[in-house]
């Protein structure tokens, strides 16, 4: 029997990595220097869960994937632009801030919010995915507080494969300490899964796709409602850039035996 | 006044504590000394009668929750427990390693409790207030904070602490209940590369970082991904490095099959993987641009082998930077280890 699904994927947005990042305190907290003006990419690790999603939508016709975003209108404009191409979803975009600083509960509540609101969403059938942790605050704790929120208590993280049986049962894959995954098997949906990188490469991008998707990007992103993050008691003491500047020695004159000998040393030494 | 719970779990024998646990343990004595606080060590095991005798000498109460149903790190399971253990000791300060298994539910637990959350802890200080220090943006930017709102959940990244050791005594636990929900996964067991073709080392001393020049081709006009896969495979065995690797290598290849055979996405360093820590990491064949170098935040002496003069490790990012072939170098680095060792 074939299985369907509706799958929610939360993905952030974050600087695209090679940018230089500085960080300033403003009246309202901590944020990054011209943190609108950045360059920004869809979160690494919730586009894997993007496209995993896209995956086993399209294995499972009659499967729909929403993406849910939280940022300012105008930086996911920016990203959509590119990730629509990639594969089909259907965006709903949040306005709000953007950055690792404001507090991960309350982008929970608000992406909670979001998702209960969802016209046509089956609870029973719902796959709540995401990137296990984000490349801006790093808490990997959002998605569970969102499961929480919405009563999923089958939830797993550092997922790398899932595989659904025809039952509507499926294996997880989760990366547990030592290079190792952990195995098990979930009776069916619903459930939360935090993808780690999976192993699907990034899709190509289909202009087809990107016009399909397109046709609804815009209209909801006028419709975006803002949103307000709380900050639920939490203070900032300082932000700073770490102090990581070696003092790096550049060895250029030295044969293949030399440097092997140096290195091997090197190895040994205590 | 705080009171501290530090939580702990088994490892994969059911009775014996991880070594994150008892780093977690050791925050814990040291902020309760430092806040006047008192202890609670809550304890999640198959069997919690040997964590419970290494951490008699501790003085703190201690509490368990045991049972074949926790034996499995699973969602529905482990959250009933912690949920149960943080109810039982009324905390206001909940530590806990951020083992995968903690991690995996100590959000959700915070939320039920009405409570709050940080990870990726790295430090705490503060004089008066708890002060937790933690990384933003992929270990680009450091920050300090806190919170007035209680229950505090923090997560405490591992290697940040020494680990509590004492020799084993009798000691008194308190078993707490719990009523679990209905369970609906199933662990089945544990997934990795056979014993020699593990690749992934976490208490290595050394990470060897190959990235996508490995794969490049050579001089002759010809890719020697075979040779580059038995070098970096010779390096391991010799040393007993771990192995990191740059997402582009791991990207390369058809069908989902990898260039280099033994290496997965298991194996990313920076900014769409891990963030090891080891004492000494030697790069090679990756140009050290900056979503590289985040996962190396916590290598301790860095070297890197690069042709490129103004590769990313130049400027400031290693210690030593050889510009060099690394095949030549890694051939002879394998050759006088091994000699050595014969």
């Amino acid at each position: 029997m074939a299985n369907v699904f509706d799958i929610v994927v939360c993905a952030g947005l974050v600087p695209d990595p090679l940018q230089t990042l500085e960080p300033v305190t403003g009246p309202s907290g901590p944020g990054l220097k011209n943190e609108m003006v950045l360059p920004a990419v869809l979160d690494p690790w919730a586009a894997s869960a993007l496209y995993e999603a896209a995956n086993l939508a399209q294995k499972n016709p009659g499967s729909k994937v929403w993406l849910v975003s939280l940022g300012p209108k105008a930086k996911l404009q920016q990203v959509m632009m590119t990730v629509a191409q990639k594969v089909n979803f259907q965006l709903v975009p949040i306005d709000g801030p953007i950055g690792g600083f404001p507090d991960a509960h309350a982008t929970a509540a608000v992406l909670a919010d979001a998702i209960n609101a969802l016209p046509g969403l089956d609870r029973a059938k719902c796959l709540l995915f995401g990137g296990w942790e984000s490349a801006t605050r790093g808490a990997g704790v959002t998605l569970q507080l969102i499961g929480e929120r919405l009563g999923i208590t089958d939830q797993f993280q550092g997922v790398d494969q899932i595989e659904f049986r025809d039952d509507g049962s499926f294996e997880v894959l989760e990366r547990v300490e030592g290079g190792k995954h952990q195995v098990s098997v979930c009776a069916g949906t619903p459930a939360v899964l935090g993808w780690a990188t999976g192993n699907l490469a990034e899709p190509r991008n289909n202009p087809q796709v990107g016009m399909a998707n397109m046709r609804t990007i815009m209209p909801a992103l006028q419709k975006a409602k803002a949103a307000k993050l709380e900050p639920n008691g939490l203070s900032y003491v300082s932000v700073a850039l770490p102090k990581q500047q070696r003092t790096t020695r550049v060895v250029k004159d030295l044969s293949p035996d030399e440097i092997a000998a140096e290195l091997v040393a090197w190895i040994g030494a205590e | 006044m705080e009171a501290i719970l530090v939580l702990t779990h088994a490892d994969e024998t059911g009775s014996a504590l991880t070594r994150a646990s008892l780093e977690a343990v050791t925050a814990g004595k040291e902020l309760a000394a430092r806040l006047s606080a008192s202890l609670t060590i809550g304890i999640l095991a198959a069997d919690p009668t040997a964590a419970a005798a290494i951490l008699s000498s501790t003085g703190a109460r201690l509490l368990a929750v045991s049972g074949e149903s926790f034996a499995q790190a699973r969602y529905a399971s482990d959250a009933a427990a912690v949920e149960a253990l943080c109810r039982a000791a009324q905390a206001t300060i909940v530590l806990a390693p951020g083992s995968s298994r903690l991690t995996r539910v100590a959000a959700g637990v915070a939320h039920r409790l009405g409570g709050f959350i940080d990870t990726h802890i790295t430090a705490l200080g503060g004089a008066e207030a708890i002060e937790a220090t933690r990384w933003f943006y992929r270990q680009r930017v450091e920050a300090v904070l806190s919170r007035n709102t209680r229950p505090w959940f923090l997560l405490l990244d591992a290697g940040t602490h020494a680990a509590f050791a004492a020799e084993p005594a009798a000691a008194t636990v308190e078993q707490v209940s719990v009523e679990l929900p209905a369970l609906r996964t199933t662990v089945s067991g544990f997934r990795a590369p056979a014993q020699d073709a593990q690749t992934i080392r976490p208490d290595a001393k050394i990470l060897l970082v190959a990235g996508a020049g490995w794969t490049k081709k050579q001089p002759d006009g010809q890719i020697h991904a075979a040779e580059a896969g038995e070098l970096i495979l010779g390096f391991l065995k010799a040393t007993g490095a771990s192995l990191g690797s740059s997402k582009s290598l791991v990207d390369q290849g058809g069908d989902g099959v990898p260039v280099l055979p033994f290496l997965t996405h298991m194996n990313q360093i920076g900014q769409t993987g891990a963030t090891p820590r080891h004492a000494k990491g030697l790069s090679t064949c990756c140009h050290g641009e900056e979503p590289h170098v985040v996962g190396w935040r916590f290598i301790g002496d860095r070297r890197a082998i690069s042709l490129d003069p103004n590769c990313g490790w130049t400027r400031g990012k290693a210690d030593v930077v050889y510009i060099a072939d690394a095949f030549p170098v890694l051939n002879k680095v394998n050759a006088l280890l091994n000699s050595a060792k014969a």
